[in-house]
């Protein structure tokens, strides 16, 4: 396990990642992961992370060492798209059992890999590691060489048991294992000026496919993409690429830098949900492929692709700017980079409430990804009343999140459209924002809401489970804001940092005691902000409202 | 007479089973006010989640103690205090029931002593209702996890009558096997009070996973049984368990009320459903209804009508135990014959499969069988569908989880009417395929060297 946790502090000091170098040392080795919370933590393991990240590719078989429960609760359960083996989603684990608990599950996952190559005759077999076989102490790594000298195949050791963290360490652990086992193992038939790989994309929903035709028409071959719709020999001969993009998440930032580093090839960070967006993201491949040695010609074709996208999708969204003439769109995303999502559906004449950006320049663009953020973190945390109070205050028209407030939304009767990954529709490129507009007004313009808003038969009007929950929400704020202890503990129990669970109290109290000026003393004393950094601004709201506090010690140097 | 094996491979590959604490949480789900708490690192509790929210479309509770490798090493008191504390802090609920996994069994946690001791330290916590069952990964299926919960909710909650305490004959305790929806739990809910009985359901998913739009907004489950109902049930005059997973749950319910119990290993089909009406209307004292009567007869009827499509099938089913022998019974009733049967975990009901041979393993086995023996029906979970579609037979999706299509949570097999529509559905199904990929052509009995095109019947 050593070299396991050598490997996730490796991970932890990502020089990639910005956040990461805001932190001082002691938080860099904590890791960018939050403390979970038992009693309150949701989201995938480590694990989950691992196999997320790598599932996509098609042709390999994914192996699942570990209890029933690993695989047989979870496989063939996301939506990524293939466009030839189904391999991937079958799904194959050694469903271990007390016996293998108690001599260990070495034999048995060896003997698994040869049935799967005798059977399926995979390019390669990826093993995951789980947490059981972790703990007995099973040695995937040497299984895997083992297996992999005997049968004369790639078997690659994904070391990513889920009680090591989160599943967004998860997908950087199996980025390490394809930087240590995959790429570079292999050599393309032949290579192009035009060789792109992308990072990080899944192909949910098909959605590469939005986009793959423009790059197409370029002449821009996707050498590969790791890992949505991905075969494993083009992974392992992705380090021929010119140039990579590295779509959307961060969640595999550290093969981009990687291969950067052993590879030379250069990457930039972009998305294609959006039309500006995906502009910028065409214009950057073009010229990073260019500055690595193809023709200067490439930007002229692509600026031309470009032009003629932009303006089919904005003249298919002109379509529904009437309809949309007063609409309010309550937008809560952490997850698909919301700048350009905004962009596009204020551009479709929608308003946009729950951010306080009325129009978004390039400039707020920072402040609404931070804002939306930090609203994607706290409805996780609220109660499904408070919830619901939020919607109703809001007015809003329609609701675009994903996750759990979906059910809140719906049950009141409230439009709503999955934004999220398990959603069905491909929102990517130009086509995907047109999609979303669609989308957006189908869900609004249903006649269904008029009557789901009815009140039943039995029911008066005013009198329904929704204006009671209401009432008690209002209750509650009115009783607390009637007695002036309840009132001042309401106040100061306010949640301020989500991800380290610090609330206003807690920090007030520190800058008090400790005389705190900034952020990072907050930080260092309370531990808030120190998790995904989305609430700093709040930190620097609550530290204006201080009165300046000028310490003890100082005034008695004074005296 | 079906002989019952167990596979040689290493491998399994598409799997049918699912986990034990998930089947335990899933009982929890049917408490009122509960908050089911898996005690193992949060992938265990986000997988499951994952599972119930596709399959019901609706929020699920299901929390975590989100044990790490190093709280995993050192045991697991402090996560388990601390999620204990959280979850009746933050969500109030009137019950927490935990399940163990895989991880925290392998080091060996000792919840039962966690939760003394917690109660000792939080006075607060002295008479909440806690209730704990050991169900690690790596040993039974869902269906075991479920089974183990009901019986030791039991144990934990019903109260024991006094001596001199008087039986409510009008109420009955129900003990469902995890295999009938909350649609199915309606239905007999409907059949007890037509013959004046007072059901109580444990679990009683039909309270809390129906669908229904809630009168308040909960973070924990928006129905179900309640506890104070639980702890009386030693006052009913008969308990009921369906499905032969319920023997132990209603043993205990025997052992420590003296409330005598019936157990109806299935509810679909004809014969089943005759023995059901009548204990009903033995333990009553009333007269079959004439709605019954009448649904009897459109059960008849409907078996008349789909006996053409449905005999003579050949089916291949996956299914946990309890399920696979209730819908394969019926389906061998109506003339199908049960060719490849594959199941999760062991049950006393599997040799009495009508079959030759009963496999504890997985969806690949399934298909290797199915293709072998030629059957031209498949029935499983929704993750037989890459199955069905490589076998290009028809698929009838039934059990958990049922992701990819809608409508789980009401998907009837219980009661003369539930088996009528049934039947219906697969013979819809049986029907459809024959149009769409079976139509005759004129070479379809051409003559040729094999000799006649006609399949002969393959008895076993």
């Amino acid at each position: 396990m050593s070299s396991l946790s050598a490997t996730i502090q490796d991970v932890f000091n990502e020089p990639g990642c910005a956040k990461n170098a805001n932190k001082s040392d002691a938080e860099r080795k904590k890791g960018c992961t939050k403390q979970l919370q038992p009693g309150g933590a949701a989201g995938g393991c480590a694990f989950d992370g691992a196999k997320i990240a790598l599932q996509p590719f098609t042709d390999v078989a994914h192996l699942v060492h570990g209890p029933i429960a690993c695989e047989g609760n979870s496989w063939d359960n996301r939506g990524a798209a293939s466009s030839g083996s189904s391999l991937w989603r079958t799904g194959f684990t050694t469903d271990i059992n007390e016996t293998d608990i108690v001599f260990g599950g070495e034999k048995r996952l060896y003997k698994a890999i040869k049935e799967i190559i005798d059977k399926y005759d995979p390019p390669a077999v990826f093993v995951y590691q789980t947490c059981v076989p972790a703990m007995i102490g099973d040695d995937i790594n040497a299984v895997c060489k083992a297996a992999s000298q005997k049968f004369g195949k790639p078997v690659i050791p994904v070391n990513s048991p889920g009680f090591v963290g989160p599943k967004n360490l998860g997908n950087k652990l199996a980025g390490e294992a394809l930087l240590e086992h995959v790429i570079g193992t292999e050599e393309p038939d032949y290579t192009t000026p035009y060789d792109l790989n992308l990072i990080g994309e899944y192909n949910l929903s098909g959605e590469l496919w939005q986009v793959k035709p423009l790059l197409d028409e370029l002449g821009i071959r996707i050498l590969s993409c790791i890992s949505g719709d991905g075969k494993y020999r083009e992974v392992a001969s992705s380090h021929r690429a010119r140039a990579a993009m590295m779509v959307c998440s961060k969640a595999m930032i550290n093969v981009a830098r990687k291969m950067e580093e052993r590879y030379g090839i250069p990457f930039f960070e972009g998305s294609f949900y959006g039309i500006q967006d995906s502009s910028d993201s065409l214009r950057e491949i073009a010229r990073l492929l260019i500055e690595r040695g193809a023709p200067a010609e490439l930007m002229e074709r692509t600026e031309a692709v470009i032009a003629r996208e932009e303006a089919r999708a904005w003249a298919a969204i002109e379509r529904y700017k009437p309809r949309f003439r007063g609409k309010k769109v309550l937008l809560i995303t952490g997850g698909v980079k919301s700048w350009s999502v905004v962009a596009a559906l204020q551009e479709a004449g929608l308003e946009l409430v729950g951010t306080s950006v009325k129009k978004s320049t390039r400039e707020d663009k920072e402040r609404i990804k931070e804002l939306m953020g930090q609203d994607a973190h706290m409805i996780d945390d609220m109660a499904p009343r408070e919830m619901f109070k939020m919607l109703k205050d809001a007015k809003a028209d329609i609701m675009l999140s994903g996750g759990k407030s979906q059910f809140v939304a719906l049950k009141a009767a409230m439009p709503w459209l999955d934004i999220n990954q398990e959603r069905c529709h491909a929102y990517m490129g130009y086509v995907g924002m047109v999609k979303l507009v669609e989308e957006i007004d189908k869900a609004l313009f249903n006649p269904m809401w008029e009557q789901l808003r009815q009140p039943a038969p039995w029911d008066n009007e005013g009198d329904n489970w929704q204006s009671r929950a209401i009432a008690q929400v209002d209750a509650q704020a009115a009783a607390i804001a009637a007695d002036p202890v309840r009132a001042e503990t309401a106040r100061r129990s306010k949640t301020i940092c989500f991800c380290k669970k610090v609330d206003l109290g807690t920090i007030e109290d520190a800058i008090h005691a400790q005389s705190l000026t900034t952020v990072d003393g907050v930080r260092d004393k309370t531990n808030a902000s120190g998790g995904c950094g989305a609430c700093k601004s709040r930190v620097e709201d609550v530290l204006a409202a201080m009165p300046a506090v000028v310490s003890s010690t100082v005034l008695q140097a004074a005296e | 007479m079906a002989i019952v094996t167990t596979p040689k491979k290493a491998c399994a590959v598409n799997p049918l089973k699912m986990s034990q604490p998930i089947g335990g949480a899933f009982a929890f789900l049917g408490l009122r006010g509960a908050m089911p708490l898996l005690h193992g690192s949060q992938g265990c509790t986000s997988f499951g989640l994952t599972l119930f929210v596709r399959h019901f479309k609706e929020a699920v509770p299901l929390q975590t103690t989100a044990m790490s490798e190093v709280a995993t090493v050192l045991g697991g008191y402090e996560n388990v205090e601390q999620a204990i504390l959280n979850i009746y802090k933050r969500t109030k609920p009137e019950i927490i029931g935990i399940c163990s996994t895989g991880v925290t069994e392998t080091k060996g946690d000792d919840v039962e002593a966690y939760i003394k001791l917690l109660r000792q330290k939080h006075p607060e916590l002295e008479k909440f209702p806690l209730v704990y069952v050991s169900t690690p990964d790596f040993k039974d299926a869902f269906q075991d996890g479920w089974e183990k919960t009901v019986a030791r909710m039991i144990e934990v909650l019903v109260d024991v009558p006094e001596a001199s305490a008087r039986r409510d004959t009008a109420r009955v305790n129900v003990l469902p096997g995890c295999h009938l929806t909350p649609g199915d739990l309606d239905e007999l809910r409907t059949i007890f009070e037509d013959f004046g009985l007072r059901p109580s359901f444990l679990p009683d998913l039909a309270g809390s996973l129906d669908g229904h739009i809630p009168e308040e907004f909960t973070p924990t489950t928006i129905g179900g049984i309640g506890v104070d109902e639980i702890a009386t049930m030693g006052e009913a005059g008969w308990t009921i368990a369906i499905g032969a997973q319920m023997r132990r749950a209603a043993e205990a319910m025997q052992a420590r009320t003296g409330v005598p119990f019936r157990l109806f290993e299935r509810l679909c089909g004809l014969i089943p459903n005759d023995a059901f009406i009548a204990f009903l209307s033995e333990i009553s004292g009333r007269p079959v209804p004439l709605k019954y009567r009448r649904q009897r007869g459109q059960l008849a009827d409907a078996m008349l009508d789909a006996h053409f499509h449905i005999g003579g099938r050949r089916l291949a089913i996956g299914a946990e135990p309890d399920l696979l022998f209730d819908l394969s019974s019926m389906l061998a009733e109506m003339g199908a014959q049960v060719r490849a049967a594959v199941t999760t975990t062991q049950s006393p009901v599997l040799e009495r499969i009508r079959t030759e041979e009963v496999l504890i393993g997985d969806l690949e086995d399934l298909e290797e069988l199915a293709k072998a023996r030629d059957c031209d029906l498949l029935i499983a979970h929704s993750h037989g569908r890459q199955t069905a579609a490589r076998l290009k037979i028809p698929f009838y999706r039934a059990g958990f989880p049922m992701f990819d299509r809608l409508g789980a949570g009401h998907q009837l097999s219980v009661g003369y009417r539930g088996t009528r529509d049934l039947i219906f559905d697969i013979a819809n199904l049986v029907i459809a395929d024959r149009e769409d990929n079976h139509q005759p052509t004129p070479d379809t009995w051409k003559v040729t060297d094999a000799g006649l095109q006609v399949r002969p019947p393959q008895l076993h």
